[in-house]
């Protein structure tokens, strides 16, 4: 199931990138994405089915809108500090366990932490928790981990 | 002009506006963990910024579809390559910087 998938994915990036469509190219997409797949099929899609890969996307796409609100606000807010004269910084490490189990939710959560206002991730797992550097203080980050949770299913 | 000129004109001001004030941020900053701030975050939407602009002033083909899978790698890239600096600093026993403390 995941190699098929892996080997469409694969199929239509090559043709994203190529834009071409001679025999020796298609034979050659066709090829090599079926290589590619062979080789990373559990990498990509590991043990996930599809409806719930389908689920999870069209979380992940609605999720996408206010992420990058999120961004440009943080890109506003780091702008404000970087210029003001003052220098009105007070940073802080917040150390906290968001009790995400997949693989995939950390790492999204671990970015958009990064992405956003003032803080950066600076370790994250499932043993370890997550410690974030904020540059101000007073970080609120319980909206962001229950979106992701969201995304998740885990609620 | 055409309109598609005129976004694209914007757009890299606004790109190149973002990673001037990027720069100075991390000149500016007093430690390693608050100068990767504006490195990682303020980085990430100028160069998307500028990309953007391209695409803009390319029109909609095959090339405008390439900067845009580029957009999103970095997106993805940049935090990720954010998170590794700070990680392999917080392993090796960078202490982060407190208020009231010396420039470093």
């Amino acid at each position: 199931m995941s190699f098929i998938l892996t080997f469409i994915l694969m199929l239509i990036f090559w043709v994203l990138l190529s834009g071409h469509f001679g025999l020796i190219l298609v034979v050659s997409a066709v090829i090599f994405s079926l290589l590619v797949a062979y080789l990373s099929h559990d990498l990509l899609l590991g043990g996930v089915g599809l409806s719930s890969l389908i689920i999870k996307s069209v979380r992940f796409i609605a999720y996408l809108p206010w992420l990058f609100w999120e961004i440009l606000l943080a890109n506003f807010e780091v702008i404000y500090i970087t210029l003001h004269p003052g220098m009105k910084i007070d940073p802080e490490v917040i150390e906290f366990d968001p009790a995400l189990k997949t693989d995939v939710g950390i790492t999204i959560l671990a970015n958009s932490i990064t992405l956003t206002p003032g803080t950066v991730t600076i370790e994250a797992g499932k043993k370890s928790g997550f410690k974030v550097h904020s540059l101000t203080k007073g970080a609120d980050l319980t909206e962001m981990v229950t979106k992701v949770k969201w995304i998740e299913g885990e609620e | 002009m055409d309109i598609g000129t005129i976004i694209c004109g914007v757009l890299l001001f606004i790109g190149c506006f973002f990673i001037l004030v990027a720069s100075v941020g991390v000149l500016r900053f007093p430690d390693f963990f608050t100068r990767i701030h504006p490195a990682g975050k303020t980085d990430t939407l100028g160069q998307a910024c500028v990309l953007i602009g391209l695409i803009f002033y390319e029109g909609f083909d095959f090339i405008s579809l390439k900067l845009l899978i580029i957009v999103v790698f970095l997106l993805v890239v940049n935090p990720t390559a954010t998170y590794a600096l700070a990680n392999a600093a917080f392993i090796s026993g960078v202490k982060p910087w407190k208020k009231g403390d010396k420039r470093q």
